[in-house]
């Protein structure tokens, strides 16, 4: 069963990433990545990690897209053309692409021990709840790092509302 | 059943149960058309529908025999995928949210460890609403821009814009009930509540009026109804759903209704004690045997869905429209800092208590 959700929902996310690159309208590219998050929230949850799903869904599925799709609805992008490309990209974007994944895929497979490996669905039968587990954390041992993400963003906010003030 | 195996007829009793569920649902979405156009009607000192069938009891079939004949008018400059399928994204958001919605008290079919009285128990439930929401705002977002006509496309932004600020306002007001639970399962919440009936439901014991009704005003805002409803101010102004017809149009429509009963569903559940009885376990010796325990949580659970259908109807048919600029205000600088303060004392309370 879990299985069949990570076959479909992978080739799914993988499939979406793809027409993301060959769509010529942004409309459509931004669509397909909404695809490709809410896949990777299937898989997250066939992971046993259902709060990470739920936030993926609710924070970047829900928030985030949506201000990327108001953005190109008022910027009024239109259709890109398609041109032939540049023959140093075709050359060397192919073998890139080919020897980025190779790496990737030595270094995790080699390093599996250390990383630690789950079993899919493993978690999703547990009696563990992953909120209290990721609650536990991020008061206790996590507590610094977290409190000065949130005045990051803050900061963040804030420049944004000076960068709009000076234009009102 | 000893020859399926655990998962068959796991996947059985799921099909039926989504089944049953989506046809209730449905009905309930005409139903509530026709309840809200009798009640409006009484309130305006009219009849309302009273031609078709007994007391107008069949208006939702003849309505919906109307809106499927009518001819699909379909611009020819739109984007036709999207098009299409705003309308879809919009409606099956809408239905799929009330699968984790628990009808009854739990209920397990024979050996099988399947709940009757609700589709999906998760642990998660409450996030799984909210998330199926934000995703929801998407059918109208592209219903605006895909029809290829610049006022859909502002109404479409005004009401995503509307949706989603009032959706911050939405989650922070149940961080309280969630805190005092302890649990985003549903059926936690509704289990916290149901030790002295209503003195123990979040909205008397729970202490958590403040809480209710910044979700209730949230809620109106968030399924584009009265006194928000700027998406389809028909005197006024044009909405996102100006250019579909039909079939289409009817989606739009029975999103509307259907996000209606979920909101009212998760206020039940939330704040007046979900499928409990008001009087707690007063009558247990008298009501707990048989089919009648099973029943009876399940008509509670409707009678309170139904009251709080009624006071979607009796806001409309009172309060005047807000503007749109006066609409943002309240959601930003009233509601959000009173949730958050909702959010401070509840969690002050908790603290001190425990």
């Amino acid at each position: 069963m879990q299985l069949a959700l990570f076959l479909i929902f992978g080739v799914l996310a993988v499939l979406a990433g793809l027409n993301l690159l060959a769509q010529r309208h942004p409309i459509n590219s931004a669509l397909s990545l909404i695809v490709v998050m809410l896949s990777l929230a299937v898989l997250y949850w066939s992971l046993g990690a259902e709060f990470l799903a739920a936030a993926q869904v609710i924070v970047y599925s829900g928030a985030i897209m949506v201000l990327f799709l108001f953005v190109i609805m008022l910027l009024n992008a239109g259709e890109e053309v398609r041109s032939k490309g540049s023959k140093v990209a075709s050359l060397i974007g192919f073998p890139g692409a080919a020897a980025i994944f190779c790496v990737l895929s030595f270094a995790f497979l080699s390093e599996r021990d250390k990383l630690g490996m789950t079993t899919l669905g493993g978690d999703l039968t547990g009696a563990t709840s992953n909120i209290t587990e990721i609650s536990h954390v991020l008061f206790t041992s996590l507590l610094l790092p977290f409190e000065v993400t949130s005045i990051l963003i803050l900061v963040a906010i804030l420049g944004a509302v000076v960068l709009a003030r000076k234009e009102l | 059943m000893p020859h399926l195996s655990q998962f068959q007829t796991f996947l059985l009793l799921t099909i039926v149960k989504v089944v049953v569920v989506f046809v209730i649902t449905l009905t309930a979405v005409a139903y509530t058309v026709l309840l809200e156009r009798k009640f409006l009607g009484r309130m305006q000192n009219r009849w309302g529908p009273s031609r078709v069938g007994p007391f107008g009891l069949l208006q939702p079939l003849a309505d919906g025999i109307k809106l499927f004949l009518k001819e699909d008018m379909m611009p020819l400059a739109v984007e036709r995928p999207l098009f299409i399928l705003a309308p879809v994204i919009a409606l099956s958001c809408a239905l799929i949210s009330i699968s984790v919605v628990p009808f009854g008290q739990q209920h397990l079919i024979g050996q099988t460890g399947v709940d009757a009285f609700q589709v999906a128990n998760l642990n998660i439930g409450l996030l799984v609403i909210l998330g199926i929401t934000s995703v929801g705002v998407y059918g109208i977002t592209l219903s605006g821009w895909s029809a290829n006509n610049k006022y859909t496309l502002f109404g479409s932004l005004r009401s995503t814009a509307q949706m989603i600020s009032y959706e911050l306002a939405l989650g922070l007001s149940l961080v309280g009930v969630v805190m005092r639970a302890g649990s985003l399962s549903l059926r936690d919440i509704v289990n916290s509540q149901s030790h002295y009936g209503m003195l123990s439901w979040n909205i008397f014991g729970g202490l958590q009026v403040v809480g209710f009704f910044v979700y209730m005003i949230a809620a109106y805002a968030e399924t584009n109804r009265a006194p928000f409803d700027l998406a389809e101010a028909e005197s006024e102004i044009i909405g996102y759903h100006v250019e579909y017809s039909s079939m289409k149009f009817a989606m739009f429509f029975m999103a509307e209704y259907a996000n209606m009963i979920t909101v009212s569903c998760v206020a039940t559940l939330l704040f007046f004690g979900g499928a409990g009885s008001p009087f707690g376990h007063l009558f247990d010796h008298v009501f707990a045997t048989g089919i009648i325990s099973m029943i009876l949580p399940v008509l509670w659970f409707v009678a309170k869905v139904f009251g709080f259908l009624l006071l979607y109807i009796w806001v409309r048919a009172t309060l005047p429209r807000f503007r749109y600029d006066q609409l943002m205000g309240f959601g930003w600088k009233f509601l959000m800092p009173v949730a958050i303060l909702n959010i401070l004392a509840t969690a002050l309370w908790l603290a001190y208590r425990g």
